[in-house]
């Protein structure tokens, strides 16, 4: 993929140079202050969002409906495949079709891995991947980007420590190919069960880094610039008693942070369960709710690329 | 008199270099199955020139078309194709293993798309060719248990 995205597909971060990513976060940049209410654009006035969401979303949906609605475009859809042609047994590939004549752009979430590929392939209309099931999910890598740059002032040469579930997670196997497209420096606190697989670390060894691995956050945190959050799931773990002694050795308080760097900044892409304690939101160093608020101007910027308006 | 083990074709395809121990997959994946009204001989672990072991396979009255000639080197690389035509040796190649794999595989992934039913042919593109890896081109998913995929 390169130059302009107008008519392009968002599937997969891999799809894009750093340069189209610099791009991109560099419109949503100038897309925050429409984004936060503060200024009015008509830029997609009469054009129309397909949004379907073959599963439950909260943060990704709603911020594609506003990122569309602060355009001046329209959203039509649904949340849930219920009442849907898609109950009655329909193919994804008919679904596609059907939208793409009603609409200009199609935001799509589903839960087998391909599918946002497989709509690429039905659409002559843009679609943009909102996660496809263990699969990837384009737009959270880019807000989280948009998050760090923003917040730290650039991404190279942070030490970024992801911890969680990092088995299993999409987020963080699409964030780290970008982080290390950046040069980030970068460390996987994980449970042995749930490290990162082996064919994510031999991808950031053949960009030339050195990923460090651990499974104790007090080993690394007095060295971070940003530490990722990510959720542990109960059902990884057949015996919940495991669970919860996982579960506990990775939950981020305010007494751990005070081992941090003042100027450390946690990122979590929600929804939290217990991963971080509540008593750490009024901190100098949560910005989880920053982060959630960026999916607004990143997806404006999307949306505003895709349908060719801007560069 | 000189015995042979199997007799020469008078017409067909004589599958040779066929990796030891995969020709009953090779017959599988061209779809030879009992219902065959010609004769197939099977010839497994036969000592080749080159000092190693390999397999044959000799189909009578049977020409492999280009979508059964990529299934074998999918699965079996090194395999010769000799075409046998009045008991001569009409044609003679070693398989070639695609750069592109499209309708003759499923992706190994349950999760994946292309196994829900949809209208498309799964896609693959070679990853690594020894050993070979096949890549999805829809789940990103990499198969490297090849004979167990093919249809």
């Amino acid at each position: 993929m390169s130059g302009s995205l107008k008519g392009l597909d968002i599937v997969s971060i891999r799809d894009f140079s750093r340069e189209q990513i610099e791009q991109i976060l560099n419109v949503a940049d100038k897309m925050v202050p429409v984004a936060k209410g503060e200024g009015k654009s008509t830029e997609l006035e009469g054009k129309v969002l397909g949004s379907l969401f073959y599963e439950p979303s909260t943060r990704t949906r709603l911020s594609f409906e506003a990122a569309m609605a602060r355009l001046g475009g329209r959203t039509l859809g649904f949340d849930e495949p219920k009442g849907s042609s898609v109950a009655k047994g329909e193919t994804l590939a008919d679904t596609i079709r059907m939208v793409d004549a009603y609409s200009d752009v199609i935001v799509l979430r589903h839960p087998q891995e391909g599918a946002a590929r497989l709509a690429g392939h039905f659409a002559e209309k843009p679609v943009i991947n909102a996660g496809d099931g263990a699969g990837q999910h384009p737009t959270q890598t880019l807000l989280d980007l948009f998050t760090i740059r923003n917040e730290k002032g650039g991404i190279d040469g942070n030490h970024v420590v992801i911890v969680g579930d990092l088995k299993y997670g999409r987020t963080v196997h699409s964030l780290t190919e970008a982080l290390s497209m950046f040069g980030a420096k970068l460390t996987f606190v994980a449970p042995p069960t749930l490290q990162m697989p082996k064919e994510h670390i031999r991808h950031i060894e053949s960009k030339g880094l050195k990923p460090r691995i651990s499974s104790s956050l007090d080993e690394v945190i007095g060295d971070a610039d940003v530490l990722y959050v990510t959720r542990i799931q109960k059902e990884r773990f057949p015996d919940p008693a495991e669970y919860q002694k996982v579960a506990g050795a990775f939950t981020i308080n305010r007494t751990m942070l005070r081992e941090a760097k003042k100027d450390l900044i946690v990122m979590h892409p929600l929804p939290r369960v217990n991963e971080i304690d509540p008593d750490v939101d009024d901190t100098e160093h949560a910005r989880y709710f920053v982060q959630a608020f960026n999916g607004v101007p990143v997806r404006m910027a999307l949306l505003s690329m895709v349908l060719g308006g801007m560069e | 008199m000189k015995e042979f083990k199997v007799t020469p074709i008078r017409n067909g395809t004589v599958i040779d270099h066929i990796d030891v121990g995969m020709s009953l997959k090779v017959l599988r994946i061209i779809g030879v199955r009992g219902d065959v009204s010609s004769t197939v001989s099977v010839l497994m672990h036969v000592p080749s020139k080159k000092g190693a072991w390999k397999d044959i396979v000799k189909i009578e009255d049977r020409e492999l078309d280009p979508k059964e000639l990529d299934k074998v080197a999918l699965i079996s690389p090194d395999a010769t194709i000799n075409i046998i035509r009045d008991y001569n040796v009409a044609e003679k190649f070693v398989v070639q293993v695609p750069e592109r794999v499209k309708g003759i595989m499923r992706c190994s992934n349950p999760s994946c798309i292309t196994n829900k039913n949809e209208p498309v042919e799964p896609e693959f593109v070679v990853e690594t060719k020894k050993p070979l890896a096949l890549k999805c081109t829809y789940c990103d998913r990499l198969t490297t248990d090849i004979a167990e995929n093919i249809v």
